[in-house]
C-alpha cells in the first residue's frame, strides 16, 4: 500500500532547474533508497518533503491525502514525516531525554515533570532497543548516537516516514550494522524510511525498493532485489564507474615518513594503551591506507604527524631527520600537508573564494618581499588545479561554499598540491560526495604517488581503503593490529581485523597473525 | 563539465555569463546604503541650516572623525579575526597622558619634544595592545573580557599618573600635530588618509591582510593551512593600540591638553564606525572601505545634531539607535537576498 506518492513534482532556483517532474513512490513498511550523485536533485527533493522548500508545481499525496505546498515544517513532522540530515537537529548541552522531548516536555501544574521526563525517555530508548543514556548530554555522545537520538525523536512524534540523508556516511562499520538493525526494526512497525546513500552495497543489502535519479529528473524504480550494484551505478551516472584498484607505476622509493613509537601528550581517549608507542613507515610513491573503525586512533595519528596536536614521546623522521613540531605551520615547512576530515570545519573558509582558499597556505613565494601578493601568479596557480583537478566552477570568486561537497574537496586537495609536499595526508577525502567525484580524487592520489609522494590515505569506505592502498595499516582501539598487503587483502579479512584485532580469512577459525 | 549537455545546463556555465539585468534599485540601494544614508543626512541638514554645507565645518568634521577614524581603521583588523577590542579609549588616554607628562615634566622643553610624544604615545599604545593579544592566546580569555578589564585598568593608570588633571604647555610644534595643516589640509585629517590608505592596503594586497581575513572566517582551518593565527591575533590587538596611542597625541595637540577623560566613549563610536560600515562582527568580513563611511556618517550625525541644537543627550540616543538598525538592516539584506 501507497504511504507517499510524489508526482509530477519540478522545483526551480534562479538559473538551475533542481527537479523536473519527478516521482517518487514508498509503500508502507517499506525502505527506500533514493539514489542519485551530487546535484541529482535528492536533497531538493527531501527539502520539499520536509517543507523546507516549497514546490513550483507537482502533487505530493501522503497517507492518500494531499500535502499542502504551503505546510510549515512543523506541521509535516506533525503528519508523520521526520527528516535526518546529515547536520543533526540537536541541542549538545541538552540531555539525550531533554532532546527527544524537546518543546513536548510531560508538565506538572505548568512545570517540566523531569521525573515522568527522564522515565518515558528511558522506557522509549528501552523500548527501541537503542544502547543511550537518557541522562547524558548530547554533546558527549559519538555521531552514531546522536543518530539514534534523532531517531527516537522522530519516533516520538509517531513518525510514519524517517527520511534519512546520507545516514551513514560518518558510521564504522559496526555502526552502520547497528543502524540497520534499528531500520529494520522501524520497518517492522510499519515505520518507511528514504534512505539516502552513497553506499549501495549496504543500499543492496536493506533497502526494498530504489529510485534513482539522474539532473534533476527521474530515472528509474524498482525492486533493490532485481538489480545489482553495478546497475545502480551505471543508472545513477549514466555511464559505468566503480572503484578502479590503483595500478603502480613502479616499486616504492626510500622511505620518507617514518613514525617511531609515537605517543600524544594529550590522548583523545583516556583508555589504556590508546595510540600509545605507534610506529609507521610511508615510503616514496606509495599509498597507505589507514582503515580502522571510527575512533580507532587514525586521525589522532595524523594530527601528530601534521603538527596539529603534541606528541609526549617518540620521533616523527621525514628523509632520515627528526620533526620537531610546534604547529601545522611547522609540518607544512618540512613538506608534510594534510586535508582534514572535516570540510566545512577544518578545510573551508565557506564565505572566501575558491582562490583565497585554495592558495592561502602557498602565497608567500607567490609574494614580493613574501608580503606583497602577486595576484596575476595566484590567479594562474588556481587555474593550473582548476584545470588539474577538473574543479567545476564558475570563477575563481565564487564563494567556496556554494561549490558542491566534491568540488570543494577538489579545492582542498589543489590547495595541498600546490605545496608540492613529501607526504600528504587526506582523511576521508571522498566523504559525502558522488561516486564520480571519487574516482576522480583516487585518481588524482595515485598520480601524486606516481610522483613520488608518500601518501597516507584514511577511509571508513573500505572499498576506498582497498582500491587506492598498497599497502593497509589497521588501526584498532589506538594500535596497529595488522600491516598488510593492499594487493592481496579481502574486505573480510579487513572487517575481522578491525572488529576483533585478529585477522580471518574465509573459512572462519583459520587465524593468521600481522606481518 | 559537459557530461549533459541535452539534460540541464551547467549551472556553472550559467553563472558564468549573468544574463543582462536591468536597473534593480532596491538591490542597488542595499549594497551602496551606507554612501546613499550618509549623503541622505548631508542633503537634509543641508538644506535645514546653512552653516552646515561649508568647506569650514566640513573640515571640522573629518579632523572630528580623524581623530577616532585613525582607531577603526585598526578595529577593522580586530573585528575582522572575530575580535572585538574595548579599551581603546582608555589606552588612547593613558598613552597620551603619559606621553606628555614625560615630555612637559621629564625632559623639559625641546625642538624634539613633538617627536618624543608622538612616539612614545604610539610605542605606549602599542605595547598595552600587544598585552591584550598576549591575554587573548595565552591565557585563552575571551577578547571582550580582556579588553573590558583593560578599559578600566588604563583609564585608572591614567588617573594615578596625574591625580586625574590635566597636561598643557606644549609647544608649536606639538600643537602643528593638532591644529596646523599640510596645503589646506588640517594635521589630524593627513594622517588619517596616510593610516587608512595604508590599512587598506596592507589588508587588501598583502599576504598579512589574507591572513587576518583567513583567521576571521576560520580559525582551525587557519590554523592547518600554516597560519601562526596567535602571531595574527597578538599583532592585530598591537596594532590598534598603537593606533590608539597615535590618535590620542594628534587629540592632544588638537586639544592643547593631555586629559585623563580624552577618549572616553570612543570605544563606541570606534565600533560603531566598523560595524556600520558592514563588517561581521562573527568575522572574516569587511574593509577599510566601509569603516571610513561608517566614521564618516557617525560625524556627520553628531555635527549636524550639534549644530541644529539637539543636545549631546539626545546625540548619543541617535547613535545608539543608528547602530542597532544598521546591524538590523545588514541581517535583513543578507537572509533576503533578491
Amino acid at each position: 500500500m501507497t504511504l507517499l506518492d510524489v508526482s509530477q513534482v519540478s522545483k526551480s532556483f534562479p538559473g538551475v532547474r533542481a527537479l523536473d517532474r519527478v516521482r517518487l513512490e514508498v509503500g508502507r513498511g517499506e525502505v527506500h533508497a533514493l539514489l542519485g550523485e551530487n546535484g541529482a536533485g535528492k536533497s531538493t527533493l527531501i527539502k520539499i518533503l520536509s517543507a523546507a522548500h516549497a514546490a513550483d508545481e507537482g502533487a505530493v499525496t501522503f497517507d492518500g491525502r494531499p500535502l499542502d505546498p504551503r505546510d510549515s515544517p512543523l506541521r509535516r513532522q506533525q503528519l508523520g514525516i521526520a527528516t535526518i540530515y546529515q547536520e543533526f537537529n540537536l541541542f549538545p548541552e541538552l540531555s539525550v531525554a531533554e532532546n527527544i522531548f524537546l518543546g513536548r516536555e510531560p508538565k506538572r501544574l505548568g512545570l517540566i515533570d523531569w521525573r515522568r521526563l527522564r522515565a518515558d525517555a528511558a522506557s522509549l530508548l528501552g523500548d527501541l532497543g537503542l544502547p543511550l543514556d537518557s541522562d547524558a548530554p548530547v554533546s558527549r555522545l559519538t555521531v552514531a548516537e546522536q543518530q539514534m537520538v534523532e531517531i527516537a525523536k522522530a519516533m516520538t512524534l509517531n513518525a510514519r516516514l524517517i527520511i534519512m540523508d546520507e545516514p551513514t556516511a560518518a558510521l564504522s562499520s559496526r555502526e552502520v550494522d547497528r543502524l540497520h538493525a534499528i531500520i529494520a526494526d522501524l520497518k517492522a512497525r510499519g515505520v518507511s524510511v528514504i534512505y539516502v546513500s552513497h553506499r549501495l552495497a549496504e543500499v543492496k543489502a536493506m533497502c526494498d525498493r530504489y529510485t534513482v535519479m539522474r539532473d534533476g529528473r527521474w530515472v528509474a524504480s524498482g525492486d533493490v532485489a532485481d538489480v545489482e550494484v553495478d546497475d545502480m551505478v551505471r543508472l545513477m551516472v549514466g555511464r559505468s564507474v566503480e572503484f578502479v584498484r590503483r595500478t603502480r607505476s613502479g616499486p616504492p622509493g626510500p622511505v620518507v615518513l617514518k613514525v617511531e613509537t609515537v605517543t600524544p601528550k594529550r590522548p583523545r581517549l583516556a583508555a589504556p594503551g590508546y595510540l600509545k608507542n605507534v610506529s609507521l613507515e610511508v615510503r616514496s610513491g606509495e599509498i597507505v591506507g589507514l582503515a580502522g573503525l571510527v575512533g580507532a586512533g587514525r586521525t589522532d595519528l595524523a594530527r601528530l604527524i601534521f603538527g596539529a596536536d603534541a606528541i609526549a614521546a617518540g620521533s616523527i623522521r621525514l628523509d632520515d631527520k627528526p620533526l620537531k613540531l610546534k604547529s601545522p605551520r611547522d609540518a607544512i615547512r618540512a613538506g608534510v600537508m594534510m586535508v582534514p576530515e572535516d570540510r566545512k570545519q577544518q578545510g573551508c573558509f565557506l564565505d572566501h573564494s575558491i582562490r583565497r582558499n585554495l592558495s592561502l597556505p602557498s602565497l608567500k613565494p607567490l609574494s614580493r618581499l613574501g608580503q606583497w601578493i602577486d595576484e596575476r601568479a595566484e590567479r594562474d596557480l588556481v587555474e593550473t588545479y582548476r584545470k588539474k583537478l577538473r574543479v567545476k566552477m564558475a570563477s575563481q570568486e565564487t564563494p567556496i561554499g556554494k561549490l558542491s561537497g566534491g568540488n570543494q574537496q577538489k579545492v582542498l586537495l589543489g590547495r595541498s598540491m600546490a605545496l608540492a609536499p613529501r607526504v600528504l595526508i587526506v582523511d576521508e577525502p571522498t566523504r559525502g560526495i558522488d561516486i564520480g567525484a571519487k574516482a576522480e580524487v583516487h585518481q588524482v592520489l595515485s598520480d601524486l604517488a606516481a610522483q613520488g609522494v608518500a601518501i597516507l590515505v584514511i577511509s571508513s569506505e573500505l572499498a576506498e581503503v582497498m582500491a587506492v592502498s598498497d599497502r593497509i595499516v589497521v588501526f584498532r582501539e589506538g594500535a596497529v593490529v595488522a600491516d598488510l598487503d593492499g594487493e592481496t587483502a579481502t574486505e573480510e579479512g579487513l572487517m575481522a581485523y578491525m572488529a576483533t584485532g585478529v585477522g580471518r580469512t574465509s573459512p572462519p577459525g583459520m587465524e593468521h597473525r600481522p606481518q | 563539465m559537459t557530461s549533459s549537455p541535452t539534460f540541464s545546463p551547467d549551472p556553472a556555465a550559467e553563472q558564468a555569463a549573468p544574463p543582462p539585468r536591468r536597473f534593480a534599485p532596491l538591490a542597488f540601494a542595499r549594497k551602496h546604503r551606507t554612501i546613499l544614508f550618509l549623503l541622505l543626512l548631508i542633503a537634509v541638514f543641508g538644506a535645514v541650516n546653512e552653516r552646515f554645507l561649508t568647506v569650514r565645518n566640513a573640515l571640522n568634521i573629518l579632523s572630528e572623525v580623524s581623530i577616532y577614524g585613525i582607531i577603526a581603521v585598526g578595529m577593522t583588523y580586530v573585528i575582522l579575526i572575530g575580535g572585538i577590542d574595548v579599551a581603546v579609549g582608555s589606552l588612547l588616554a593613558c598613552a597620551s597622558l603619559a606621553a606628555a607628562y614625560v615630555v612637559t615634566a621629564v625632559i623639559g622643553p625641546s625642538p624634539a619634544s613633538w617627536l618624543i610624544a608622538l612616539a612614545l604615545s604610539t610605542f605606549i599604545g602599542l605595547a598595552g595592545g600587544y598585552i591584550h593579544g598576549k591575554a587573548v592566546t595565552w591565557l585563552h580569555v575571551p577578547a571582550f573580557i580582556v579588553t573590558l578589564g583593560g578599559m578600566t585598568v588604563w583609564r585608572g593608570a591614567t588617573l594615578i599618573l596625574n591625580d586625574g588633571g590635566p597636561i598643557s604647555g606644549f609647544d608649536a610644534a606639538y600643537r602643528w600635530w593638532g591644529t596646523g595643516d599640510i596645503l589646506f589640509v588640517p594635521v589630524p585629517i593627513a594622517v588619517f588618509a596616510l593610516v587608512a590608505a595604508l590599512g587598506h592596503v596592507v589588508l587588501r594586497y598583502t599576504r598579512y591582510g589574507r591572513q587576518v581575513y583567513a583567521v576571521g572566517g576560520n580559525a582551525e582551518a587557519a590554523r592547518l593551512s600554516g597560519v601562526n593565527v596567535d602571531f595574527i591575533v597578538t599583532s592585530v590587538y598591537a596594532v590598534i593600540g598603537a593606533l590608539a596611542g597615535l590618535s590620542g597625541f594628534l587629540l592632544s595637540a588638537r586639544l592643547g591638553s593631555a586629559e585623563a577623560v580624552a577618549g572616553a566613549g570612543y570605544e563606541l563610536r570606534v565600533i560603531a564606525s566598523v560595524v556600520i560600515g558592514g563588517a561581521s562582527l562573527t568575522g572574516g568580513s569587511g574593509g577599510v572601505g566601509g569603516t571610513i563611511l561608517g566614521a564618516l556618517l557617525i560625524g556627520v550625525l553628531s555635527n549636524g545634531l550639534v549644530i541644529m541644537h539637539v543636545s549631546s543627550y539626545f546625540q548619543q540616543v541617535v547613535i545608539g539607535l543608528i547602530i542597532v538598525a544598521a546591524v538590523a538592516f545588514d541581517h535583513y539584506a543578507r537572509t533576503h537576498k533578491a
